[in-house]
C-alpha cells in the first residue's frame, strides 16, 4: 500500500487541458459550461465497432488514460446504447455488422448523435472498395461529425467529439436514416462503390 | 521439418526465415502432418487458392513450424467437389480454418462440421469471393444467418448470448455461454463480424503497395504485418533491406511489443478492479506511443516498415530519448511489478483463473505469449532469428502456470524485455558502421513467386503469404494471425470458471478479432 501511495504521490497529475473543438473556436472554459448546459453533467458515448482493424479502439482507449482523462470532462464511453447520447462509429461498415450497427443506432434514445471516427468510418478508408463493406458509416446512418485520421489521434478525437456537442445545440434538422427499421433492413450497394 | 521419411522431396521457398515446400497427394497430407507432430511441429497457418487458371484446381497450403523453419504442404484439388482430409484430429485448431478456407474459396475438407464461419450470410452462399471468376453482387440484403451454437441441456442451464456488439471499446464478436449458476460450461464463440475482405483487397493493389494494407489487418500489431509483408515482397524481388533498416524494423517491433503489453497489464489491473494499474500503465503507454509520433510520425508506427526498409530513418535526438524512455520505462515496470505482485485483492482474481496446462496447450496449438505463458517455449525471435534479431539474443519468457497470472508474468517479463532490446538497438543505431541507406529498391518484380514472411509480432508469429502477379501485381495474399490458433483455446481456458472472470480471462489472451476475420 505505502509503496501504491508512494507512486501515485510521486507521478502527480498528468492530466492536460483538453483541445480545442475542430470546427469552434469557443474557450474550453466556455465549452464545459456549454457541455453541461445541454448535456445536463454528462455525455454519454455508446462506441460501436464496425469493422475497424481495431486501431481506432487504441486510441479510443487512450482517451482514458490520464493524460486526456475525457472522464474529467464529464464524457463517459457507456456499456448500452440505450444510456448514450452518441455514437462513436469506427471502421468501413463491414456487411457482417450491418445489422448490429443499425440495431445499435436504433436502441440509442433520441435525440442523438453519430460520430464517424476514422478514414474508414468517413469512407476514405482502405476497405471502402470491398465486396464485403459498406464503405463508410453515412451510407447507413446520418453522420453529425467526421473524425479523418489513419487512426485519429486521441486528440483529434477529442476535438472531434466536442465539436459533436457544439453541433448538437440546437439541435441540427434530423436526416431520415437510408434503411428501414425492418428487422431485415435491405440497403442498396453505392453507386461509387466498385466491384473487384 | 524433414519430410524425407516419406519419400518426399522438398524444394527451398523464399522467405525470411528458413522455409521449405513440397508437394503432397492426398494420403500423403495426412502422414506428413502426422509425421509434423511428432517432429514437434505447429499448424501455423492453412489457406486455399484457385489455380483453375492454370488447370490446375485448387491448392490448399499448409504451413508448418518446428523450430527449424517453415514447411508449406501443397495440395493440389482437381477440381471445387474434390475434399482434402479433414486435419482437426491431428492439429484440432485447422477446424476453423479449413471452414474459413470453404467459405472464401468453395473447397472443403472432409470433416464433419462444415458450418460457416467467416460467412455470415452478407453475399450468396454459393459464391466465393477468392475465386477469380467472383463478382461481387450490385444488390444486397442484409439477413441474419441462422448459426448451428451447440446447446448444453439439463437442469438449472441457461444460455448467455453476448455481442456482436460488446459492452467496451472493443471489436465485435459473439459468445454464447452456457452456464449453470454462475459457472460456465461451455463457451462457443462466433467471429467474423470484422471481415472486410482483406484478402481479396490485395489483390486489387499492386505488390509494392500491399504493405500500407498489411499494416491495417490488425491494428495493434501493425509493425509485424507490415514486416512479415516486407520479408515475403523482399523475398520474391530477391532484394535485401538494408542493415540499418532491420535495426530500425526491430525498434519499432519492440516499441509495438512494449505499447501492447503495458496497456495490457493495465487493462488487467482493470479488470481485476484495480484502477490504479490502469492509470500507471496507460500513462507509460502514452508516452511510448508519444515517443513513436515524435520520432517516426506516427503513434501506433503505421506505414513506417515498407517493402525494402523502413520509410524514414529517425534524428540522433529521438535515439538518444529512446534510449532515456526505455531506461525510464523499465524501472517504472519494476515498480509497478512490486505493487502488483504485493496486492492480495489482485493476485486473487489472477491465480488459477483461466488455467491452460502445458498439454492442452501443445495437443491444441496455442501459440505467442499465451503459449508461452503455457510452458511452450517456442519464439520466432529465438528460434529463427532474422536480422537483427540474430544480434540481439532475445531472452524467452517462460512460465507454465498457464493462468491469468501467468500470462501477467509472461507480459511483465517480456515488456522488461523489450526495454532492454530496445536500448541495445538505440546502442547500435549510433554505432558508426550501421549508418547508410534505409530503403533499397526495386526492380522488375517476377510473376508467379510464392514467398512467406514470418515474425513474432506481440500476440505471437504473424505469417505472410504472398503469391506475385505479373507486371508488379498480386496473385494471392493471406495474412495469418496467430489469434486464429488461439481463440479455441481461450474456449477451453474458461471452462469451470465464473462468468465474471471471463473478461479478465479474454483480456489475458487478448486476441484480435479483426487480424482473424480478415
Amino acid at each position: 500500500m505505502l509503496h501504491m501511495l508512494r507512486q501515485i504521490a510521486r507521478v502527480g497529475i498528468r492530466t492536460e487541458p483538453p483541445p480545442a473543438p475542430a470546427s469552434d473556436e469557443a474557450a474550453t472554459a466556455r465549452l464545459q459550461l456549454h457541455i453541461l448546459q445541454t448535456l445536463g453533467r454528462a455525455l454519454t458515448i455508446r462506441h460501436v465497432d464496425a469493422g475497424s482493424c481495431n486501431a481506432c479502439e487504441l486510441e479510443a482507449h487512450a482517451l482514458m488514460n490520464p493524460y486526456y482523462n475525457i472522464e474529467g470532462l464529464g464524457i463517459r464511453f457507456v456499456a448500452s446504447p440505450r444510456h448514450a447520447d452518441a455514437l462513436l462509429v469506427t471502421g468501413p461498415v463491414s456487411k457482417h455488422m450491418a445489422i448490429a450497427l443499425w440495431r445499435t443506432y436504433d436502441a440509442t434514445p433520441e435525440p442523438k448523435l453519430v460520430i464517424a471516427a476514422g478514414d474508414c468510418a468517413c469512407g476514405n478508408g482502405i476497405f471502402a472498395d470491398s465486396y464485403a463493406t459498406i464503405g463508410a458509416v453515412d451510407r447507413m446512418l446520418p453522420v453529425d461529425v467526421r473524425i479523418p485520421g489513419c487512426p485519429p489521434s486521441p486528440t483529434a478525437l477529442l476535438q472531434g467529439i466536442l465539436a459533436a456537442i457544439t453541433v448538437a445545440a440546437p439541435p441540427p434538422p434530423r436526416i431520415e436514416p437510408t434503411i428501414e427499421p425492418t428487422i431485415e433492413p435491405t440497403i442498396a450497394k453505392p453507386e461509387s462503390s466498385q466491384t473487384l | 521439418m524433414n519430410v524425407a521419411p516419406l519419400g518426399l522431396a522438398a524444394a527451398l521457398l523464399p522467405a525470411g526465415v528458413r522455409a521449405q515446400r513440397t508437394q503432397v497427394s492426398s494420403g500423403q497430407l495426412l502422414t506428413a502432418c502426422r509425421l509434423a507432430w511428432e517432429q514437434d511441429a505447429r499448424l501455423i497457418a492453412l489457406w486455399a487458392s484457385d489455380e483453375r487458371d492454370r488447370r490446375r484446381g485448387f491448392c490448399i497450403r499448409v504451413a508448418l513450424e518446428d523450430g527449424d523453419g517453415l514447411m508449406v504442404l501443397e495440395h493440389n484439388l482437381p477440381d471445387a467437389d474434390a475434399r482434402y482430409p479433414d486435419l482437426t484430429p491431428i492439429f484440432p485448431a485447422a477446424n476453423r480454418m479449413q471452414r474459413a478456407t470453404y467459405d472464401l474459396v468453395g473447397v472443403a475438407a472432409e470433416a464433419d462440421d462444415q458450418r460457416p464461419w467467416l460467412w455470415l450470410a452478407s453475399w450468396p452462399v454459393d459464391q466465393f469471393p477468392l475465386r477469380r471468376d467472383f463478382e461481387a453482387p450490385e444488390k444486397w440484403e442484409a439477413t441474419q444467418e441462422e448459426y448451428d451454437f451447440v446447446r448444453v441441456e439439463g437442469d438449472g442451464v441457461h444460455e448467455i448470448p453476448v455481442g456482436p456488439v460488446h459492452a467496451g471499446i472493443i471489436e465485435p464478436g459473439h459468445f454464447r455461454f452456457q452456464v449453470v449458476g454462475e459457472k460456465l460450461l461451455r463457451l462457443e464463440e462466433r467471429l467474423g463480424y470484422t471481415h472486410k475482405g482483406i484478402e481479396k483487397r490485395f489483390e486489387a493493389l499492386p505488390l509494392l503497395e500491399g504493405g500500407r494494407l498489411a499494416g491495417r489487418v490488425s491494428g495493434d500489431s501493425t509493425v509485424a504485418y507490415a514486416w512479415a509483408h516486407a520479408q515475403a515482397v523482399e523475398s520474391i524481388a530477391g532484394v535485401e533491406a538494408p542493415p540499418r533498416a532491420a535495426w530500425l524494423r526491430a525498434l519499432c517491433l519492440e516499441r509495438e511489443r512494449l505499447a501492447n503489453h503495458l496497456g495490457d497489464l493495465g487493462a488487467l489491473g482493470n479488470d481485476g478492479g484495480f484502477a490504479f494499474g490502469l492509470a500507471q500503465f496507460s500513462r507509460l503507454r502514452e508516452n511510448v506511443l508519444r515517443g513513436n509520433a515524435a520520432a517516426f510520425g506516427h503513434r501506433l508506427l503505421m506505414d513506417v516498415v515498407v517493402p525494402g526498409g523502413v520509410a524514414c530513418d529517425i534524428a540522433w535526438e529521438h535515439v538518444h530519448a529512446m534510449r532515456d524512455e526505455a531506461d525510464r520505462t523499465a524501472r517504472e515496470i519494476a515498480t509497478l511489478r512490486a505493487i502488483y505482485d504485493d496486492h492480495a485483492g489482485l493476485q486473487d482474481r489472477f491465480r488459477g483463473c483461466g488455467r491452460v496446462s502445458t498439454e492442452l496447450a501443445i495437443k491444441l496449438g496455442l501459440l505467442g505469449l499465451a503459449g508461452r505463458a503455457s510452458g511452450v517455449a517456442r519464439d520466432v525471435r529465438c528460434d529463427l532469428p532474422c536480422a537483427p534479431y540474430d544480434q540481439l539474443g532475445v531472452r524467452m519468457a517462460l512460465n507454465d502456470g498457464g493462468d491469468v497470472a501467468a500470462r501477467v508474468a509472461v507480459r511483465f517479463d517480456e515488456a522488461l524485455e523489450s526495454t532492454r532490446l530496445i536500448i541495445a538497438i538505440t546502442a547500435a543505431l549510433l554505432d558508426p558502421p550501421a549508418m547508410g541507406d534505409v530503403r533499397a529498391t526495386f526492380g522488375d518484380i517476377a510473376a508467379d513467386r510464392l514467398a512467406l514472411g514470418y515474425v513474432e509480432g506481440w500476440r505471437g508469429p504473424v505469417l505472410v503469404a504472398l503469391e506475385s502477379g505479373p507486371d508488379g501485381s498480386v496473385r494471392r495474399c493471406h495474412p495469418h494471425d496467430p489469434s486464429w490458433s488461439n481463440w479455441p483455446v481461450l474456449e477451453h481456458a474458461v471452462i469451470g470458471n465464473i462468468v465474471p472472470d471471463f473478461p479478465l480471462i479474454n483480456k489475458s489472451f487478448n486476441l484480435s478479432y479483426s487480424g482473424h476475420d480478415l
